[in-house]
């Protein structure tokens, strides 16, 4: 074993400079190698999430979507369901800064009357055991705690507690609170949009490469 | 040094979490349930064993004023390794570890090695050192996990055991973290005294 490097100001900056430059390119390399698949996942994952809550579709509804901008600053991504060339609904992805810690993103999916079809959570920071319920809590079959299948053409959805008719989840009253409002503002930009695509449909038919 | 003693140190007689009570953060942050803790246990042991290796082989070419940071800088390089690594190929156990893959980086286990190990040592035991180390780690954050899942949940390795209903949420909340680690503490601190 060899003495060491002497701390002169040459050798250390000679050390580190090496030191940085072979872990910058080592970094590098496994960025161009996990990119690819980094991305695949996302893709797959968004994939999997419009399918599960749209209803049944033939066309490409990620290549179709588009951007929703609301009134108070949030900006909503539509991916609408076609089915033989007419509209039959859409997923929205939208979100809430209103939770107990955090944005809270959620995927929900429209029929064409406005009927919750599903939802699932994307993203979320909610307290593990209370808030993070909501994967499954508003669409669980329990008192008036299930949302699927309810319209909101008769008004927004709210808890309990604030007047309204679906139960929140046990001790996570600004969670629950939170979900519903993304799923509220999904439903405005989901009619929001709705008259504007089905007039320009009629403008005319969208070539449909299935059958 | 005996080999196999440098392998098992790390496991049993110095384990960071029981005996040193290093790296408190990870440990109390990610063993909600005993996957995460798992997850967790093998991302840290593979940046430990990968650090010590480096470690131990630039040790010469490294001016003492300027070893923190140098290791920092390896330390870093890997733990983000690892991250994109598992972003890439476990995205779902990326999601459910999010920010402490990152936090690797600073975590004090992997420091500690580094700084008082492998900077001292050859590159095989520095290695095994690294290995044993970093199993310890592993071992005590799925124990602490199985324990604090099935206690909050229910669950083990999200297999039900028995009602959720019936499980104390606390355990699964950071109250439960402190209070299971303390008695586990305890009683490995029992079996080690007799």
């Amino acid at each position: 074993m060899g003495q060491k490097l002497k701390s002169t100001l040459l050798n250390m900056v000679l050390s580190l400079t090496l030191v940085c430059a072979i872990t910058s390119g080592l970094l590098a390399a496994t960025y161009m190698f996990t990119s690819g698949p980094i991305a695949e996942a996302e893709a797959l994952a968004l994939k999997e999430a419009v399918k599960e809550v749209s209803p049944a579709f033939d066309n490409d509804p990620i290549a179709d979507s588009f951007k929703f901008q609301t009134e108070d600053g949030y900006e909503l991504l539509i991916y609408p369901a076609q089915k033989e060339g007419k509209n039959i609904g859409a997923a929205v992805e939208s979100s809430s800064k209103n939770g107990f810690s955090g944005l809270i993103r959620v995927i929900v999916g429209f029929d064409s009357e406005g009927k919750i079809l599903n939802y699932s959570v994307l993203q979320h920071n909610e307290t593990p055991g209370l808030g993070s319920k909501m994967e499954e809590w508003f669409r669980t079959d329990k008192n008036n705690q299930n949302i699927i299948g309810r319209s909101l053409a008769n008004g927004n959805l709210n808890v309990t507690k604030d007047g309204g008719d679906v139960d929140a989840i046990t001790a996570s009253t600004i969670t629950s609170r939170a979900f519903l409002e993304s799923i509220n503002r999904a439903y405005s930009a989901y009619i929001g949009i709705d008259a504007t695509t089905s007039a320009s449909e009629q403008n005319g038919e969208k070539g449909d490469t299935n059958e | 040094m005996n080999k196999l003693k440098v392998l098992t140190n790390g496991i049993i007689k110095e384990n960071p979490i029981f005996v040193l009570l290093l790296g408190m953060c990870p440990t109390l942050g990610t063993t909600t349930s005993a996957e995460n803790g798992l997850g967790m246990g093998l991302a840290t042991a593979f940046v430990l064993v990968c650090s010590n290796a480096v470690i131990s082989l630039v040790k010469g070419y490294i001016p003492d004023q300027v070893r923190i940071p140098a290791l920092i800088i390896i330390i870093a390089s890997l733990a983000t390794v690892v991250q994109l690594f598992m972003n890439a190929f476990l995205p779902g156990l990326y999601a459910s570890l999010g920010l402490f893959i990152p936090l690797i980086a600073v975590n004090c286990i992997v420091m500690a090695r580094g700084e008082s190990f492998a900077a001292k040592n050859k590159l095989l035991p520095s290695i095994l050192d690294g290995l044993g180390t970093g199993l310890g780690f592993t071992l005590a954050l799925t124990s602490l996990g199985i324990v604090r899942e099935f206690l909050g949940t229910g669950r083990t390795f999200n297999f039900p055991l028995y009602a959720e209903d019936l499980g104390s949420l606390i355990f699964v909340l950071a109250p439960g973290a402190f209070i299971a680690l303390g008695y586990m503490i305890a009683i490995v601190n029992r079996f080690q005294k007799a």
